[in-house]
């Protein structure tokens, strides 16, 4: 502890004090001095300056990161483009600004004014587009009058390409400025008004990645906006590279081979469940929305009775008819309640309880074993044996196969379609389950929902055995440095263990079904490439006293378009060794036959590189 | 026990000085950072949060008597050299500059940290060693060797700004401790010749550009020469009255990216203009003069030379920011305290003025 406290009279110590306080204070005068010279006497100078020389940090648009097929062919690209933008601290004269842009562009000036509203809360420094993708000529018309509009800005600004047009429009999905709700969230922190982002699809699911990052650039330009000095300041980073799983050609094929019809069309490698095509139809363009879509065009697309914004193959659900019958074959096999060769008599119909169920063949097959019924579609065959199965066998089979469950994707709504089993009928609807709805759901009817995405791999497991991989869509993702930060690896779900003889007796049926010329499916059968496949039928509207299963040859003409039914078609090659597999689905296509097959004949045709045939593709009807 | 004298000597003007002071900085740090990211906690939210945990610590700081600070001193300075040292051997490094020791939550910058246990140990020894005459050179061996150690490894890292920063305070503190006139002028001879050696080994070349740019800014306007014609031109183009609150545009628009830290005042200066700066110089002014006056009443020498050592630490700060940011000064990175966004700067700032506290509470204690 201290023995000697200062002392009041300790002299030198008092001045020391003074200095101290008299030092503090002149060293404060000295500021005081500098800023009254600086405020005061040099103010205006620097006020002139502050208004003439001013400078200026405006970004520099990344590039987004371009989306690639396997094969490295570019599915989304860039390519320049001109922004008109304002730098609103600039602006001498809005109104009049606004009325010479209208003019030169050829726009409304309420165009113009609403742009500007709508961002009018960005900050003042940073440039708000007025109108993006403005044509070369006029650029040039703007730069000739533009001596004398401070705070008008044309930029280079990198945007989205999509060289093939509507392609595979519903993976990509498509971007747009980021909205205020987006901005407030977390997750999307560093994003600035003004933004784009990505809103759908691979798009919105891959953004991290996609998204570039802007550079600066210091500009100084004087009070008429003219541009004195620039220098960048930190190039913009592109963002990275995505590949995906997908073939552009056997992408590019399936959707032709659609024609205008719709429907969706999955097709899976067999041995790692990469998608190999997606497609929904009909599609859009995301062109449309990369500069901000019109509420027109919205409108149409919203209001569109064929539904264009949904990703059919994802998130249609569909009953799967007959495709189905592969599950209840499976299922009932494995549980021993059938042998391969027993033969049941199909009279066209059997009676449960006091009502009648239909094969869609009214006279009937007559003596039919596993093969004819899969190979002719018979329903009896599969009615009888769903009831000896049940439904809850069925389910599990069905599950084991990959159906009624989703995937993560990264894409938007897809869906898990629905696998009904007594437990869930009780939960759902609190009534018991009906031996009726088991024989419905034995052959892909009543209940039960499925995308084509787990049609696809429901085959895909049969066709390979019974291993059920995750289905993926992204096959590798590296920097522009060619540093890989993502690598595919194929993903085993499950693993069925199936007896050898059961797997036999199912795709020696489902060979029949292309390979024989009674085949339901003889429609895909290819030159020197076998295929197994089965063809369905989904009801639309249950029609009073119409066959539960209708592959019904007549009344086609009448049945209006809306009512007709949804005509599937699911199917792997080679039918030996399996290496592709794909589920079809025509809207209204009416027949798995004549509508399904021949599409997912064109994408064997292209994926075995053989020669298209001449038969034919189905056109619109 | 409580003695109710420690409330009657709570520096309750102090406190009110400091209080509108802050609320100051945080109004202009509400007004310069107004235009940024919707998203995230703003600046001024954070820097209300960094202020909550200064006060705390001031607070914890003004619980226990000083004096138990002095025996401590030692062992603080010790284990802070060792810090110093490590952050050379294994510190993280950012633009150049290796600075700060991951602890993983957050970074760590000893130099910081350095600045109040520098204090502590100088006033431990001045208070212990007083020499009515003034120090003789040689007895200034032993204070110049405890300032010397902190200050290269601090060079070393390489920091000038918090270098001389500590060199200034060690030197007030040696100033007030007394020093005869012949090793005074000895020191001013031998700071010169330092000066000019150090100008040709010791500068790394950017802080030698610092220099240059400071003696003529217009040589690259674009490039380092920036911060200080941009600054100048914002405190000046403020005028007397300034452009108002939130209505700078030179600031508010494209000013720098350093504008809530180093530059928080050249925001402030655009905005509220020559009438402004004055009020809070004028705060500022009286922030000092209160430690002066604390320092003067205190029970003890250590107490004392303490008070002495945490106001210079404060003029020190509020001198070399403002003659940066006014350009008196070459750029050197040093916030203004209580008025800089930034946690280590208001941190430091309200411990030392925790001490400051805790001396005027204590000084009827016998």
């Amino acid at each position: 502890m201290p023995l000697n406290a200062p002392q009041p009279d300790d002299i030198g110590r008092r001045r020391r004090f003074e200095w101290l306080l008299v030092a503090a204070a002149l060293f404060f005068l000295l500021l005081a001095l500098r800023l009254w010279y600086l405020q005061v006497i040099s103010g205006e100078r620097y006020d002139l300056q502050s208004q003439k020389n001013r400078t200026r940090y405006l970004p520099i648009a990344a590039p987004r990161g371009i989306i690639y097929d396997r094969n490295g062919e570019i599915l989304v690209g860039n390519r320049p483009s001109f922004t008109l933008s304002v730098l609103r601290q600039d602006v001498v004269d809005r109104d009049r600004l606004l009325s010479d842009l209208a003019q030169d562009l050829d726009l409304d000036r309420e165009f113009l004014e609403q742009a500007w509203e709508n961002q009018r809360y960005y900050p003042r420094y940073r440039p708000i587009p007025l109108k993006r993708d403005i044509s070369r000529e006029q650029v040039e018309r703007l730069a000739e009058n533009g001596l004398h509009r401070p705070g008008m800005l044309i930029e280079v600004q990198p945007t989205r390409a999509y060289p093939h047009g509507e392609l595979a429009a519903h993976l990509f999905g498509y971007i747009g400025a980021i909205s205020e709700e987006e901005l407030r969230q977390p997750a999307n922190h560093g994003y600035r008004a003004g933004d784009y982002i990505g809103k759908n699809g691979v798009e919105k699911n891959l953004e991290q990645y996609l998204r570039g990052q802007d550079g600066e650039r210091l500009v100084e330009v004087d009070v008429q906006g003219e541009k004195l000095r620039q220098r960048v300041q930190q190039p913009p980073l592109p963002g990275k590279r995505a590949y995906l799983t997908l073939d552009l050609a056997l992408q590019q094929q399936t959707e032709r081979a659609f024609g205008d019809q719709s429907g969706a069309a999955v097709a899976l490698d067999v041995h790692s469940g990469a998608i190999l095509a997606m497609v929904s139809r009909p599609a859009f363009s995301p062109a449309l929305f990369t500069d901000g879509i019109s509420s027109r065009d919205w409108q149409t697309l919203l209001n569109d009775p064929d539904h264009p914004l949904q990703a059919r193959a994802i998130s249609g659900q569909y009953p799967p008819g007959s495709t189905f019958k592969m599950v209840t074959a499976l299922a009932a096999l494995h549980d021993h309640v059938t042998r391969t060769g027993e033969v049941i008599d199909c009279e066209g119909r059997i009676a449960l309880g006091n009502r009648d169920f239909r094969c869609w063949k009214k006279t009937g097959h007559g003596p039919t074993n596993l093969k004819k019924a899969l190979r002719e579609s018979c329903d009896v065959w599969f009615y009888e044996i769903a009831l000896r199965v049940g439904i809850d066998r069925i389910a599990g089979m069905a599950r084991q196969l990959g159906l009624g469950r989703h995937y993560d994707l990264p894409l938007d709504n897809e869906r898990d379609g629905l696998i009904p089993d007594k437990e869930w009928k009780r939960r759902r609807h609190n009534t018991p389950w009906y031996p009726g709805e088991t024989a419905i759901a034995g052959i892909g009817q009543g209940y039960v929902l499925a995308t084509p995405l787990q049609l696809a791999v429901m085959t895909a497991t049969v066709a390979n055995g019974g291993t059920l991989y995750r289905p993926q869509l992204i096959e590798r993702i590296e920097e522009i440095s060619g540093n890989v930060l993502l690598q595919r690896q194929p993903a085993i779900l499950h693993t069925a263990t199936f007896d050898k003889e059961d797997l036999l007796a199912l795709r020696q049926g489902l060979e029949a079904v292309v390979d024989d010329p009674r085949g339901t499916g003889k429609a895909c059968r290819l030159p020197g490439i076998r295929v197994a496949g089965k063809t369905g039928t989904a009801q639309v509207v249950r029609m009073k006293d119409d066959p539960a299963e209708g592959e019904d040859p007549t009344e086609k003409e009448e049945i209006a378009y809306r009512l007709r039914d949804h005509a599937l078609f699911v199917a792997y090659a080679p039918a030996d060794k399996p290496e592709i597999a794909v589920a079809v689905i025509v809207e209204h296509g009416q027949h798995g036959s004549s509508a399904a097959a021949p599409i997912a004949r064109a994408m064997f045709e292209q994926y075995f590189d053989l020669p298209a045939t001449t038969a034919p593709l189905p056109g619109s009807e | 026990m409580f003695d109710r004298r420690l409330i009657q000597n709570f520096d309750w003007l102090l406190l009110m000085l400091l209080g509108f002071t802050v609320a100051l900085g945080i109004l202009n740090l509400y007004s310069s950072t107004s235009g940024w990211n919707l998203s995230g906690t703003p600046i001024y939210i954070k820097q209300i949060y960094w202020l909550l945990l200064g006060l705390t610590l001031a607070g914890v700081l003004t619980l226990f008597d000083y004096r138990h600070l002095q025996h401590i001193s030692p062992f603080a300075y010790g284990g802070c050299l060792l810090l110093l040292a490590s952050v050379l051997l294994f510190g993280r490094t950012s633009m150049g500059a290796t600075r700060w020791i991951n602890l993983g939550f957050f970074n760590l910058q000893p130099s910081e940290i350095m600045k109040p246990v520098l204090i502590l140990m100088l006033a431990n020894y001045f208070s212990e060693h007083e020499t009515p005459g003034g120090f003789s050179l040689r007895q200034l061996m032993a204070p110049g060797l405890l300032l010397g150690l902190p200050v290269v490894l601090v060079l070393k890292q390489p920091d000038l700004g918090t270098a001389l920063l500590l060199l200034f305070i060690g030197g007030t503190m040696a100033l007030f401790a007394g020093i005869r006139k012949a090793a005074l002028a000895t020191l001013a001879l031998l700071g010169g010749a330092t000066a000019i050696l150090g100008w040709f080994y010791l500068l790394y070349d950017y802080q030698k550009q610092r220099i240059y740019t400071f003696l003529n800014p217009e040589q690259d306007p674009l490039g380092s020469g920036y911060h200080i014609i941009q600054s100048k031109i914002a405190v000046g183009s403020g005028g007397f009255w300034g452009k108002g609150f939130m209505q700078g545009t030179q600031s508010q628009l494209s000013f720098l990216p350093e504008r809530h830290t180093d530059f928080a005042f050249s925001v402030f200066a655009e905005e509220w203009g020559l009438v402004g700066c004055l009020i809070l110089l004028t705060l500022y002014l009286l922030i000092i003069v209160r430690g002066i006056l604390i320092a003067h009443k205190a029970d003890s020498p250590f107490g004392m030379y303490l008070a002495i050592g945490v106001t210079a630490m404060l003029f020190w700060h509020i001198l070399v920011n403002l003659g940066m940011v006014i350009g008196l000064l070459p750029v050197v990175g040093v916030p203004l305290p209580l008025f800089s966004y930034g946690g280590t700067c208001m941190v430091t700032t309200m411990v030392g003025i925790g001490l400051l506290f805790n001396i005027s509470m204590r000084r009827f204690m016998f």
